[in-house]
């Protein structure tokens, strides 16, 4: 099992609201970001929380944003980054 | 001894407030699970007692090694996990820890805008305000602004960056070690740091003016 993504990677984040538990925030959807790290894999809290086994498991990345582009109004210095962690099914190259 | 405080007055034993359908919820789940044998009350006693047995000293502890220790300070960074248990801090929490450090130059601050993630193996509960709406939607959008009103006010050229611990990973903040400490010994440095320095949003004590 090999990671798809490597830090430096330019990814967006899926826009999408399944029904159900998810993990990633609505904020980041759809906003272009750069993966920062890879935290290693992980059993899939989205099935996990059905009482499923939750694998396979997912790879789970840190991916920084600039808060510039996470938000239009952002007010603090342009080098202010945020990082999230997110999982690979969420994440598609940009 | 003479059993004189059955003459205490105090309220009649009562719940202080009507069960909410959270809490009614969980009690059924609970009696539920004992009734099928999957746990066990005891099972629930030790976990919550193990919780409880959490505080921010613990971090104190690994971070106060951190400062007088670089070598220490390097392996926390790199696994945190193991580093901690060196300190013989079992981090009993089935999600990761990551360790990040303040600097001059870069200021880490750390939310989970989905609930209330937080590292509870090394700093025991989170505060309610971490819990809060308020921070967790805010500080997001607005770090410096938020940490102003924590009382920390950051240089415009400081690097902000925000942690959203969404998933499987916990963050710990190492605040840098405040000025005037160089005598100090381990136990000394960690009286210093506090819960809120750990999270990011507030610097370590400074020593008291001798």
């Amino acid at each position: 099992m090999t990671p798809r993504f490597k830090p430096g990677d330019r990814v967006r984040v899926r826009a999408d609201s399944p029904p159900g538990h998810i993990r990633t925030p609505k904020y980041v959807q759809g906003k272009t970001g750069e993966v920062a790290g890879i935290h290693g894999a992980f059993r899939n809290p989205e099935t996990l929380a059905y009482g499923r086994d939750g694998l396979p498991k997912q790879f789970l990345y840190v991916v920084r944003f600039d808060e510039r582009d996470l938000w239009q109004q952002y007010r603090g210095s342009p080098r202010d980054t945020l990082l999230v962690d997110v999982y690979e099914h969420w994440l598609d190259p940009a | 001894m003479h059993d004189d405080h059955h003459d205490d007055p105090h309220a009649p034993l009562a719940h202080d407030h009507p069960q909410t359908e959270f809490e009614k919820r969980v009690d059924a789940v609970q009696a539920l699970l004992i009734e099928k044998g999957i746990i066990t009350p005891d099972d629930v006693r030790r976990a919550v007692e193990e919780m409880d047995s959490r505080s921010p000293a613990l971090g104190a502890k690994v971070i106060a090694r951190a400062w007088v220790d670089p070598a220490f300070k390097g392996r926390l960074l790199a696994n945190a996990k193991r580093a901690i248990a060196e300190l013989g801090i079992e981090f009993t929490q089935e999600a990761a820890l990551f360790a990040v450090e303040n600097t001059e130059k870069v200021h880490h601050v750390v939310v989970c805008t989905l609930c209330s993630c937080y590292p509870r193996g090394l700093l025991g509960y989170p505060p309610d305000w971490y819990k809060s709406l308020n921070y967790r939607s805010r500080v997001v959008v607005d770090p410096r602004g938020v940490l102003k009103e924590f009382g920390l006010e950051l240089d415009a050229n400081v690097e902000v960056r925000v942690l959203d611990s969404t998933a499987d990973m916990r963050y710990l903040v190492i605040p840098p070690r405040p000025a005037g400490t160089e005598r100090m010994d381990e136990e000394e440095l960690a009286s210093l740091v506090t819960r809120d320095s750990m999270i990011g949003v507030a610097r370590a004590r400074t020593p008291a003016l001798q």
